[in-house]
């Protein structure tokens, strides 16, 4: 059986959760087998049926009072309960911020040999074997798993979102948490809710040192706005405080994989692709013709930021108006 | 307050990489420290200790190749080390060995970087606290502690969390928590006799093995587009890339 974790955050199920809902089931369906969800944490069971459009037929809801924040080492045990009761031979997860660390954990805890972002299907003809980009991006290595258990954390927007039709059974889980489990207490959380996680996007307007200030960031915004994009920056932006730091992608920063990647006046760096050379399409506005990330793009505009970032908006605009 | 700081070694951000039969071509690759591990969990422990007294250790699991590694770190201020001796194929291999070491040595805090920039796993942090039973806050971006009880800001989707920790704890750390340190001459000449101890390997193995590596297909050349016709770009998104 095929064990996937349903992420989520007050009372919220996460995008990356649907989208490893449909890569478990598929892995199911290569292994003849069943996938199934376990939830920790407080979702609403009607909440959680919904992901039966995604091909899971049953949820394990392990709702409890001690569970509502991610702690990684609670979160942890109450999944390995649910490996032992369902006697699930992988655990899919996604390698988002709080899969991390619980797929590590798991795999130590379990003895399971762990691929950590997987970017395709294993390939389950002769072993088991997962690919995983390594090397920032500059390479993929093929993993093998020969133990019993196995985990697999899947790089978010890596499979996409496969809805099926159906619906899921939802039943709850006694997953043995009490209170004196939990070593840390999650004092604030705090969301900048008018925005887009970079993270979870699919869309990204990202822009770089050759914006020469701050100040300049409002045909950004507006750009990433117009498109229902998130906003990202280079290195050198949030080193020096124009951009807040989780906005930094590259090698050092986030790694983002969105469908869209728009550039804006960022060279191209080899530690800056790093972190976003999986985006699916990449489009860059660079004044500088031989600047290097041309050579990584799609679609390029050799222009000035300042002109092209607002004829672009408003040609945006008036494609969304007429469609 | 008693640090742990993992380090690891990795090729230079600018290596180009290739492989021969399958496996990392090494030769003409400069090895750096893992720089999130450099820049934001060591200097934030050594900053701690600055604050508030203590000790910061090194651990390295690697070869003798990797003392230049763990120089410099004792250079930016750690006050010792140990490597333990063994050729690592696998997060797991290498957190096994780390938990063998921290379980003897009670340390109030054992500090990784984000993720290292050759295996990309982020890894080696969640299985060491599982190891040892112990919390594990990824992310962090601020950390404060008074010895007993810690205050940490972590990173979720579109956001942060505030954290209070008592007692022991792993913590894999980001930018914002610390900024980069150039290790002085008074540094470099004192890491060359702070103490590094040696220990032979638990045993323990792997519980994966990479089969063979790939290198991304190349990328068509880019389109160019008229800077007085992003009309096309549009068009192109939604025809062709299919995006918007
Ligand atoms: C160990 C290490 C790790 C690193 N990690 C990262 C990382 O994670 N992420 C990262 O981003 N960087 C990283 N860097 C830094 C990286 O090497 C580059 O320095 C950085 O990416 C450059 O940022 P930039 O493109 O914004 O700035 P620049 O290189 O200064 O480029 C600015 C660009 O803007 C263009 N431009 C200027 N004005 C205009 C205009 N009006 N209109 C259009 N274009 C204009 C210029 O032609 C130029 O191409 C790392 C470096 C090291 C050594």
């Amino acid at each position: 059986m095929v064990l996937v974790y349903i992420d989520n955050s007050e009372g919220q199920i996460k995008k990356a959760s649907y989208e490893v809902a449909g890569y478990g089931v598929a892995l199911a369906e290569q292994m003849g087998t069943e996938a199934v969800g376990i939830c920790v944490g407080n979702v609403a069971n009607d909440a959680l049926s919904t992901l039966g459009e995604y091909g899971l037929s049953k949820i394990l809801n392990a709702q409890n009072e001690h569970l509502n924040y991610f702690d990684s080492q609670v979160h942890t045990k109450a999944v390995a309960k649910a490996v032992e009761s369902t006697g699930a031979e992988v655990v899919v997860l996604s390698h988002n911020y709080n899969g991390k660390a619980l797929s590590a954990r798991l795999s130590a805890r379990l003895k399971a040999g762990l691929v950590a972002g997987a970017v395709e299907l294993p390939d389950t003809n002769n072993g088991f074997l997962v690919k995983k980009s390594v090397f920032s991006g500059k390479a993929f290595a093929n993993y093998e798993l020969k133990t019993d258990k196995k985990v697999i954390s899947v790089n978010p927007n890596a499979f996409g979102l496969h809805k099926k039709g159906g619906t899921a059974t939802v039943e709850t889980f006694d997953a043995g948490i009490s209170a004196d489990d939990v070593k840390v207490k999650v004092l604030s959380v705090n969301k900048v809710s008018d925005t887009i996680a970079l993270s979870d996007a699919e869309l990204v307007v990202s822009a770089g040192r050759g914006l020469k200030g701050p100040e300049n960031w409002g045909m950004i915004e507006e750009l990433a706005n117009t498109l229902g994009a998130a906003t990202a920056c280079s290195r050198p932006v949030s080193d020096v405080d124009w951009r807040p730091h989780h906005e930094h992608v590259g090698q050092t920063g986030i790694t983002i994989r969105p469908n869209l990647y728009i550039a804006v006046a960022i060279s191209g760096a080899i530690q800056h692709l790093a972190g976003v050379n999986s985006s699916k399409t990449i489009v860059v506005i660079n004044k500088d013709a031989e600047a290097p990330f041309f050579k990584a793009a799609d679609y390029g505009i050799v222009g000035d930021a300042f002109e092209v970032v607002p004829k672009l908006n408003e040609a945006i605009k008036a494609y969304k108006a007429s469609a | 307050m008693k640090i742990l700081v993992c380090v690891s070694k990795v090729p230079d951000t600018t290596t180009k990489i290739e492989f021969t039969d399958n496996q990392f071509k090494a030769d003409n690759v400069t090895w750096i420290m893992n720089p999130t591990d450099e820049w934001y969990a060591l200097v934030r422990a050594v900053e701690l200790k600055e604050q508030h007294g203590g000790t910061v250790t090194i651990i390295n699991v690697g070869g003798a190749e990797n003392d230049q590694i763990i120089r410099k770190a004792l250079a930016i201020g750690a006050d010792d080390a140990v490597r333990v001796n063994a050729e690592p194929t696998d997060a797991y291999e290498v957190a096994s060995q780390i938990a063998s070491h921290a379980k003897e040595a009670n340390y109030d805090m054992i500090f990784t970087g984000k993720e290292t920039i050759d295996y990309n796993g982020f890894v080696v942090g969640g299985m060491l606290a599982e190891l040892l039973d112990l919390p594990y806050i990824s992310l962090a971006s601020k950390l404060d502690s008074d010895g007993s009880k810690a205050t940490i800001e972590r990173e979720v989707e579109g956001g942060n969390e505030i954290i209070e920790v008592s007692g022991a704890f792993v913590v894999s750390t980001q930018k914002g928590i610390a900024e980069q340190r150039i290790p002085n001459m008074r540094g470099i000449m004192s890491a060359r006799t702070k103490p590094l101890q040696v220990v032979e390997p638990n045993g323990e193995g792997a519980l994966s093995t990479i089969q063979s590596y790939e290198l991304p297909p190349q990328k068509e050349s880019v389109k160019l587009i008229d800077a007085e016709n992003v009309g096309e770009l549009v068009k192109l998104l939604h025809e062709e890339a299919k995006v918007i």
